[in-house]
């Protein structure tokens, strides 16, 4: 059986708005870094450090962190709670399920620190 | 013309099965499936399935006709026949009592989750709640719904969480409610639907309005008390 009890928020319209706002964020990161890569003819290490050690660039990447996380892990949680159930894999499916979600949260967490290690550690 | 019918008695067959069976259509006639399946039934007295009115209108004949959901009684062969071959199977994802007659109990327990009268704590008047015809008008498109299920079983999502998502059907019923100028209920019906299950599963694949044999759109009002649920959220 699966209920919403591990998904955190319990509310679909959070989670719907969120997912859509989430991916706002990551759409416009990913456009100002293509954008930057096309309009820098030639980037040195220094250049590439310099972009990422500027306050307003660190904020946006940080931001953009928690969005991908929270961004995925609705989709995971949804995506979990769809396949990895009795009708598609029989007993013990809501275990296979716990696990998954573990791990999820676990690829993020690592996601989330490394990210903010790489930021700032350093600076 | 060839059919391909499945089969399950659950008091003799251990599985359900496909049987071929050769059938001689009438010529220079294009018949409904539901013609085609009494022709079996002459045949074979043990073919079951549902049918009543034979018009489109009780909604008891719904079935997967060549891989799609639809009522048999208004699908003419000449539309789904492939090849010389048709094949029919019960709605998908409910399931199976014998041959084509599936269990519909989840399909209308999510029907009742959803109120399906009118709700209004007023006062009542004299004579009847009146309504204009511009509020009448919003309940078209939404009213006519046969609760033939043809659109819920399409539902890979009603697939999934059939006992948690409301599916295609019973949505369109619910804002068939919401839209109603008459109905007081609104903010009780939709705290019902804000969970991450009754609605929020719907991922807009438009399979419901692509069977709906009625032409009706339960995306379209599932998009609607989204909104009203967006609306209300922010
Ligand atoms: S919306 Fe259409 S397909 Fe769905 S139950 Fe109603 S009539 Fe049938």
């Amino acid at each position: 059986m699966s209920t919403q009890i591990t998904n955190f928020s319990r509310n679909g319209v959070s989670d719907w708005l969120v997912q859509r706002a989430t991916a706002v964020i990551c759409a416009v990161y990913a456009i100002v870094l293509v954008g930057y890569l096309l309009l820098t003819p030639e980037i040195t290490y220094q250049q590439w450090k310099d972009l990422f050690s500027h306050t307003g660039m660190q904020i946006f990447t940080l931001i953009t962190l928690l969005a991908i996380c929270a961004h995925a892990w609705i989709g995971m949680w949804t995506t979990g709670t769809d396949y990895l159930r009795v009708h598609t894999m029989g007993e013990g499916a809501d275990r296979v399920r716990f696990i998954y979600q573990i791990i999820c949260i676990l690829v993020l967490f690592v996601y989330l620190t490394w990210g903010f290690k790489i930021l700032w550690g350093s600076a | 013309m060839l059919v391909s019918l499945y089969r399950y008695n659950p008091d003799k067959d251990s599985e359900p099965y496909m049987q071929d069976i050769d059938l001689e259509v009438p010529a220079g006639k294009d018949l409904m499936v539901l013609d085609v399946l009494e022709l079996l039934k002459e045949g074979d007295a043990t073919v079951s399935y549902r049918r009543s009115c034979r018009e489109g209108v009780c909604g008891s004949d719904g079935m997967n006709m060549n891989g799609k959901n639809g009522l048999a009684c208004m699908t003419p062969i000449s539309e789904v026949v492939k090849s010389d071959k048709l094949t029919l199977r019960p709605l998908p994802g409910l399931p199976v009592i014998r041959d084509l007659v599936v269990d519909m109990e989840q399909f209308y327990n999510q029907y009742k989750k959803i109120d399906p009268f009118l709700i209004n704590d007023e006062l009542p008047p004299g004579k009847e709640r009146l309504q204009s015809p511009e509020d009448r008008e919003k309940l078209d498109g939404l009213y006519e719904c046969i609760l033939c299920a043809c659109c819920s079983t399409s539902c890979p999502t009603f697939w999934w969480n059939p006992d948690k998502f409301i599916g295609p059907a019973g949505l369109l019923q619910a804002y068939r409610f919401l839209a109603d100028s008459r109905d007081t209920a609104t903010e009780e019906r939709l705290l019902k639907l804000e969970d991450p299950f009754s609605i929020f599963r719907c991922r807009g694949i438009m399979n419901c309005v692509s069977v709906c044999p009625k032409n009706l759109n339960p995306t379209k009002a599932i998009g609607h008390i989204r909104n009203m649920l967006l609306e209300r959220a922010v």
